[in-house]
């Protein structure tokens, strides 16, 4: 369309053209200059390398800690529901009076299931894991007491219910005391919600100095092309047209940057895997570091590329619009 | 088509550049405008190609106020006009043909049509061969026809150079000025800046000239 000529068509809509069609060559010319920015960008790899390394690193310490929690969350969930709680007998209960508690206690609608562990296994037991081992045959008596092991319904193991629970079962009359293990779940929970919020915190810290990063990188490059920008104006060309190539180079910033971080977590777990290995194999448990998965993948790359885009963006609509040919 | 009503352009810090400048070229002209150095060539010039903006006066372009123009139609004004550098402007990073093609790849124009075009512009002032060479492999002169081959790539109505001749010795500037002869034949307006009065001279076409802001000779003035 040309505004002084109303009978001169420029080239481009010498066709007459359907807005939907219009739309489409709209489309292709932007992804056309997506793939010359991903050309030049491989023509000159050192000068972006460096942007892009700093942005995959600096998304790889938020998803490292994510992975983190992640990981420490998997591993409180298998305790969530152990919530066991352990009644110690009095000392002069026997076996009989054991089997009546341990009858009338089963029948609580609160508990699941009852197991008994009497004063000799106790100290079997005892002898294997504690490492005393014969030095406990010299003891006159056996100190332990028996061990009632309650486990709760779903409905009763959290925290509260539990606890309620076993203010109940105190009052047994054989009972000398219970104990519920589940303090130590409730600081690891608040533990874990504030290496969340570390884990926010430290990602808005990074991500904003990338978008600062990635901003000046293409201010250089702006800079840079000030002479060309120039020129394409005086022949031309509408600012849009000018800043999508640059918005282009942030998008391949972050696809790039994204991949990076996602490999380097990916190195991490490998490389951590077998020290995870190794602790569990003492504690005789089994467990896998799990890293990140396809759609946590996706949200990664994407908050890279959107990390790029805005980045670039807040650029080019900074200095392009400023950048206006002065000599003919 | 290029229209002039006492058009003054005063820059910041009160330099006066041009005053009062009235003229009218019309459709189909080609014509000079001489001066020395300092005597407001580049602000008129500047002033058409809306690198500028008039302080008073009004500047119409077939008809159309410059006036009215908005920022954002500046871009669809100027792929109206075929602008020339007296240094060329080539983009030393693209070849020849990728250079001459940038109005048109701006314009949005299909790529056989870009060929097609790119080719005759380039056949046109003689480059054809030189399409995959880049810019700084050639010389002065064929350096300025590559420039000259963009200006008119997507044959635009109105033509405005800036000293094309500018380094050139005198047998090349008369190749180049017979190019525009040649555009100019076509129907295309050609309005040249220059100080070469010598060639002005020898070609018999109408020409404006600025001392110090003003146009003091303008013969036809009278006729229109």
């Amino acid at each position: 369309m040309s505004i002084l000529f109303k009978g001169r068509k420029s080239q481009a809509d010498n066709m007459s053209r359907t807005p939907l069609l219009a739309a489409y060559f709209t489309i292709m010319n932007i992804l056309r200059q997506g793939v010359q920015s991903l050309g030049e960008l491989w023509r000159t790899p050192m000068a972006s390398l460096m942007t892009i390394a700093v942005l995959g690193l600096s998304l790889t310490l938020p998803t490292t800690l994510y992975v983190v929690v992640k990981n420490v969350q998997k591993v409180s969930s298998g305790f969530d529901n152990a919530a066991e709680i352990s009644l110690f007998l009095k000392e002069d209960v026997d076996e009989q009076q054991a089997q009546r508690v341990i009858k009338r206690i089963s029948l609580y609608n609160e508990v699941k299931s009852v197991s008994f562990i009497n004063k000799t296994q106790a100290l079997e037991e005892f002898k294997l894991a504690s490492g005393f081992g014969e030095a406990l045959n010299y003891l006159d008596k056996n100190p332990l007491p028996s061990v009632v092991l309650v486990t709760p319904n779903a409905g009763f193991s959290g925290p509260q219910t539990a606890q309620n629970l076993l203010a109940k079962l105190e009052k047994e009359r054989e009972v000398d005391f219970g104990k519920l293990d589940i303090e130590w779940l409730e600081r690891l929970n608040s533990l874990l919600s504030l290496l969340k919020e570390s884990v926010i915190t430290i990602g808005i810290l990074l991500l904003s100095s990338v978008i600062l990063i990635i901003g000046n990188t293409i201010r250089l490059s702006i800079m840079d092309k000030k002479q060309e920008i120039q020129l394409m104006k005086l022949v031309g060309a509408t600012n849009h047209f000018i800043q999508t190539p640059f918005l282009w180079t942030g998008i391949w910033y972050g696809i790039v940057g994204g991949f990076i971080a996602f490999l380097s977590v990916l190195l991490m777990i490998f490389w951590l895997d077998s020290a995870v290995a190794n602790v569990v194999g003492v504690y005789h448990a089994s467990f896998t570091l799990e890293g990140l998965n396809f759609s946590e993948f996706l949200v990664l790359l994407s908050l890279a590329i959107s990390l790029g885009l805005f980045g670039s963006y807040l650029s080019v609509k900074r200095y392009i619009d400023a950048i206006e040919p002065n000599e003919i | 088509m290029i229209k002039f009503q006492q058009v003054s352009k005063t820059y910041t810090g009160g330099h006066k550049a041009i005053e009062k400048v009235d003229f009218h070229l019309q459709a189909g002209e080609l014509a000079f405008l001489t001066g020395h150095s300092g005597a407001g060539k580049s602000t008129l010039l500047k002033l058409i190609s809306l690198m500028e903006r008039p302080s008073a006066g009004e500047i119409f372009i077939n008809g159309v106020s410059l006036n009215k123009v908005t920022q954002k139609q500046i871009p669809f004004v100027r792929r109206d006009i075929g602008v020339i550098f007296q240094n060329h402007r080539l983009l030393d990073r693209y070849c020849v043909f990728d250079n001459v093609a940038l109005p048109l790849i701006i314009a949005g124009n299909h790529r056989k049509d870009i060929e097609k075009r790119v080719s005759g512009a380039l056949d046109k002032v003689g480059l054809l061969n030189k399409a995959r060479c880049f810019p700084e492999t050639l010389s002065g002169g064929e350096q300025q026809r590559v420039g000259i081959a963009r200006a008119v790539v997507n044959s635009p109505p109105i033509l405005l150079a800036d000293e094309p001749t500018g380094n050139l010795d005198p047998e090349l500037s008369v190749e180049i000025l017979k190019l525009f002869e040649e555009f100019n034949q076509h129907g295309t307006t050609v309005l040249i800046a220059t100080h070469d009065l010598g060639l002005i001279a020898r070609m018999k076409y109408r020409s404006l000239t600025l001392k110090s802001g003003s146009l003091i000779q303008d013969p036809l003035l009278n006729e229109v």
